[in-house]
């Protein structure tokens, strides 16, 4: 009996931090975005919830119907977001799948090469590419040279020649499908890697074509590796304001995390930046509501088909 | 067999997407830190090879006081952090692991979100709370650390529960069957076969701390507590020399060198598979 309150109390300080640094912090953002603000328009939080002012957030949500200042903006983040992920899955199915099944000694190796992005800091791989795409960075050569700038300017993606990094959504998204590619392959490697070959002989000893067994065993079993994948990098995606900041430096490409980061550390425009951070939260928190019961429900239809 | 599992034919194609992949995600950085030994001031136009960015007598790592402050305001909150996480972390491993019963899934959610919780809003709560409610602290160094150990206190916790569940608790009855006292039980057999996970975790909240930069920009308040990777995002669009690339060059090389040296302490004493698993984030 004593043993069992031993472990609460070696648990206690773990505990005791977690509640006052980040249950407690989150509570703030509640009574800030729920609160009022001064006539300097410095936040008064409301610390008592039969205070809170729900009118200030619910008026907010006006403001991403259709025309309203946070409208295109939102539009933007999801295009933006969508475009990134759904690359991901098409560079990163390929590359995890060749990893997990027919790396064969070199397996290692290219594991290691798949991690150490993980662990080079996120803003120097961001400075690299700055390095790469000024206009006469070695990147912008490449890109001239091989046509692919030509190419770009063709089909309206890039404005001017040389001007990758002048507020161009392309940059953009390839920007973050470079920072978070990395966190999508890894989940998905570990997926594919966990499926028993012994159900793939099973598939073709009972006449399932190459292609049918990929797509009835492999594809389906590795679905949970997927959503994971995605769920792990479009949250960090939805909050992200540095990589537009540094790719491209202007408005016409801001994320909803530029407008959060505006208006909470560059300006002084606390209570919005509060209700626009509790907003995303819940989006968020929906989105990863979705994603658990998608995987639980995935997991039983593969178990069962 | 392998014949049999491959439904692609020669596997010729995904092997070109890899390696295109790797060299994508890797040469950039690679160029970025050859610059880092540019004889010139061009980011883009190789003049040669020098380490004048590292130490030379003006601009470099070494001899510009913003850099090197940055240099030394991030070591000094890793340190700090690893320093209160790990034990922390430690702590809340062991009791989560053990303590069976009402609220130890409440607890075990609440460990686990701050690695779901993006790092804006993680950071503009941070924020809010040492404005409104922690005054007293305020923003600066001490706000930072707190900030960092309590994401970093996750990382502890998963990387140190996954070395409990694989050590099990037959060591510590097979301690207790031969009579050892609570106390060595847990001092001389448990705390011995744990320390690997130990060492991992608290080389995973160092590399993790280096690397930080949202919560700690959010929580900074003057020059004096600029980190690397703020110069980095303050400078990198400006027009900074190859100092920005080598500061970026000497972070990563600290980074590296303190994962790959947890990795085979990791190795070592818990054995090649639980290490791979734990750099693949299996845990």
């Amino acid at each position: 009996m004593g043993s069992r309150w031993t472990w609460r109390l070696v648990a206690l300080p773990g505990v005791v931090w977690l509640s006052v640094f980040f249950l407690a912090a989150f509570y703030a953002v509640l009574a800030v975005a729920f609160g009022n603000q001064d006539t300097l328009s410095q936040p008064v939080p409301h610390w008592n919830p039969l205070d809170w002012n729900v009118g200030y957030v619910l008026d907010m949500l006006d403001n991403f119907t259709s025309g309203g200042p946070f409208w295109t903006v939102s539009l933007r983040t999801v295009e933006f977001v969508a475009i990134a992920v759904a690359l991901s899955l098409l560079i990163g199915y390929p590359v995890a799948y060749f990893t997990a099944r027919h790396a064969g000694r070199w397996k290692g190796a290219i594991l290691l090469a798949l991690i150490l992005p993980l662990w080079i800091n996120y803003l120097m791989r961001m400075l690299a590419w700055i390095n790469l795409l000024a206009p006469d960075g070695i990147g912008s050569d490449v890109l001239h040279s091989t046509g692919i700038e030509w190419l770009f300017l063709q089909v309206g993606l890039l404005d001017e020649p040389g001007g990758w990094l002048n507020g161009q959504p392309i940059t953009v998204i390839l920007a973050l499908l470079y920072g978070y590619l990395p966190f999508f392959i890894l989940p998905l490697f570990v997926a594919i890697d966990r499926i028993d070959g012994r159900q793939l002989d099973a598939a073709r000893d009972l006449g399932a074509s190459p292609a049918s067994a990929f797509f009835r065993v492999t594809l389906p079993l590795s679905m949970p590796g997927i959503l994971a994948g995605a769920v792990l990098i479009a949250l960090p995606m939805f909050g992200d304001y540095y990589t537009a900041d540094l790719v491209s430096a202007s408005t016409q490409t801001n994320m909803i995390g530029n407008q959060i980061d505006e208006f909470m550390r560059q300006g002084s425009e606390k209570v919005t930046g509060a209700a626009l951070t509790l907003l995303l939260s819940v989006f968020l928190l929906a989105l990863m509501f979705y994603y658990l019961r998608t995987t639980r429900r995935a997991g039983t239809t593969a178990q069962t088909t | 067999m392998s014949r049999l599992r491959n439904p692609w034919g020669q596997p010729r194609f995904l092997a070109f997407i890899t390696g295109a992949y790797i060299l994508w995600a890797v040469l950039p950085v690679l160029i970025a830190i050859a610059f880092a030994f540019n004889n010139g001031r061009s980011r883009t136009t190789w003049q040669g090879f020098s380490f004048r960015w590292f130490t030379g007598e003006s601009g470099s790592v070494l001899h510009d006081a913003a850099l090197r402050d940055a240099l030394g305001h991030t070591l000094l909150l890793a340190v700090i952090c690893v320093a209160v996480a790990t034990p922390l972390g430690v702590a809340l491993a062991l009791g989560l692991q053990r303590w069976r019963g009402s609220g130890s899934g409440t607890v075990n959610t609440l460990m686990l979100l701050p690695l779901v919780t993006p790092e804006i809003v993680m950071g503009v709560a941070l924020l809010l709370l040492f404005l409104q409610v922690f005054g007293g602290i305020g923003l600066g160094t001490d706000a930072q650390a707190i900030g960092q150990v309590t994401f970093t206190l996750s990382y502890v916790v998963v990387i140190v529960r996954g070395r409990l569940v694989s050590i099990g608790p037959e060591f510590e009855e097979a301690a207790a069957d031969l009579g050892a006292p609570r106390r060595d039980q847990f001092f001389r057999v448990l705390l011995p076969l744990l320390a690997p996970a130990i060492v991992a975790s608290a080389a995973v909240a160092f590399a993790t701390s280096i690397d930080d930069f949202v919560v700690t920009q959010y929580l900074s308040s003057d020059a004096s507590t600029t980190t690397v990777s703020m110069l980095l995002y303050s400078s990198a669009r400006g027009a900074p020399t190859p100092a920005l690339n080598a500061i970026a060059t000497v972070n990563l090389v600290i980074t590296l060198l303190t994962l790959a040296l947890a990795y085979f302490v990791y190795r070592r004493f818990a054995g090649r598979d639980e290490a791979t698993s734990l750099a693949t984030m299996e845990v």
